[in-house]
């Protein structure tokens, strides 16, 4: 149940990782597609929080190509359809997310991303 | 009974079986469906806009489902894989993470427009090892500066938890106003033993008076939900303790008949008084 949606938000909390710590790199994914409601309201609103360069690059990388590389500056219903899908209706069931900098291994399993660290990890 | 943060810490007490305890309790889902209910007007979140909230030891769930109702999305986080299975058997929309909040968490800035937290906070308050991350002030100041940083400037966080001493109290709102937050306690339904609930509501940004506090509820709790205080049970109850048989047209039948005449709108019922079903005396 990793979305893109979280997965964009979400940076390395290990002690002393704090640059380069985002995006989590996603390892040995295992997808599932759930279709879920389309709401263009949120999605416009929360265009602003996204990092656009991280989100297409996890989301090639997890082989879907409908956005493109540049945020448009036109916002067309197809465009926010694309991206409904990709932010909302992409779920990493298993696998594992890996930190850029210290490369923390972050493990998936049944949708659910273990977050827990070492106490020596703890900042 | 003792409070369960005092028994074990919540990732060994929300086991397999008393998590599936505590989600099916019907009282505990009509509880929790209150407080979340409460605590989403307490966040005061602009109308007609979709919000994307953080439920803070979401648990099995039941307070996602409302999430889900009221249409917002969502990311929850909690320290018990059961109770977190149970969420996906129940099938929640949100994104959960196996998480401790007392390590803090790797949300970029801004990212969410509110945070809830329905009972957890007071399980920040024991220490499980003797490790200098493991104290309480450590743990609840990690989380109380991440989660300040993870949200959006203004924006709200409404926590609702059961302190078991003013110094606890004292303590969380001193380490989050060090954090950054503003806001303060609100407490609902203060007198009341049973409905009194607390709840934590921080504020981020918003300074210049432009976020007021809210106020906690106040007055009768309306108790539909419990049996209410019966004559009748009373008097069946004292008749069986004396055992012997009554008259069969006792003072009680009296009163019975009357009542019953007066709802039945008869005219000319006569008042009760101590003198009703009295006996006369012999010589009249």
């Amino acid at each position: 149940m990793v979305r893109l949606i979280t997965h964009n938000l979400l940076a390395c909390h290990v002690k002393g990782c704090t640059s380069n710590n985002f995006p989590l790199e996603f390892k040995d994914a295992k997808l599932e597609l759930r279709e879920a409601e389309y709401n263009p309201e949120f999605i416009r609103g929360f265009l602003p929080k996204i990092e656009w360069k991280a989100l297409v690059d996890t989301a090639r990388q997890l082989g879907d190509t409908s956005l493109p590389l540049e945020q448009p500056e036109m916002l067309d219903d197809e465009f926010l359809k694309n991206l409904h899908h990709v932010l909302l209706e992409i779920h990493v069931e298993e696998g594992s997310m890996i930190c850029p900098n210290c490369k923390h291994d972050y493990p998936i399993s049944n949708g659910i991303p273990n977050m827990l660290l070492a106490e020596h990890e703890i900042g | 009974m003792s409070r369960p943060e005092l028994q074990a810490p919540p990732e060994i007490y929300y086991g397999d079986i008393e998590a599936k305890k505590y989600t099916g309790n019907t009282r505990n889902q009509q509880i929790q469906a209150d407080m979340t209910y409460r605590a989403l007007e307490l966040l005061n979140l602009p109308e007609n806009e979709p919000a994307f909230l953080l439920d803070i030891g979401c648990g099995s769930g039941l307070s996602g489902e409302i999430l889900d109702e009221e249409g917002y999305i969502w990311a929850g986080m909690d320290i018990a894989p059961s109770m977190l299975e149970v969420a996906l058997e129940r099938e929640v929309e949100g994104d959960l993470f196996l998480q401790d909040i007392g390590q803090g968490f790797g949300f970029r800035p801004g990212s969410f427009d509110g945070a809830i937290s329905i009972s957890v906070l007071q399980w920040l308050l024991n220490a499980e090892t003797s490790h200098p991350t493991s104290s309480p002030p450590h743990r609840l100041h990690r989380f109380f500066t991440t989660l300040h940083s993870a949200l959006r400037n203004p924006s709200r966080a409404v926590f609702q938890f059961y302190p078991s001493s003013d110094d606890q109290i004292q303590l969380i709102t001193s380490i989050a106003q060090k954090a950054g937050f503003g806001g303060g306690i609100v407490v609902d339904y203060p007198n009341s033993k049973k409905a009194r609930k607390v709840f934590l509501c921080l504020f981020v940004g918003g300074g210049g008076g432009q976020q007021q506090m809210p106020k906690g509820l106040e007055g009768e709790v309306e108790e539909d939900s419990k049996v209410r205080f019966e004559r009748r049970r009373e008097r069946e109850r004292l008749k069986t303790k004396v055992g012997k048989r009554k008259n069969v047209k006792d003072k009680d039948w009296i009163l019975r008949k009357k009542e019953l005449y007066r709802k039945r709108g008869k005219e000319g019922v006569p008042r009760d008084s101590k003198f009703t079903g009295r006996k006369r005396k012999a010589v009249f």
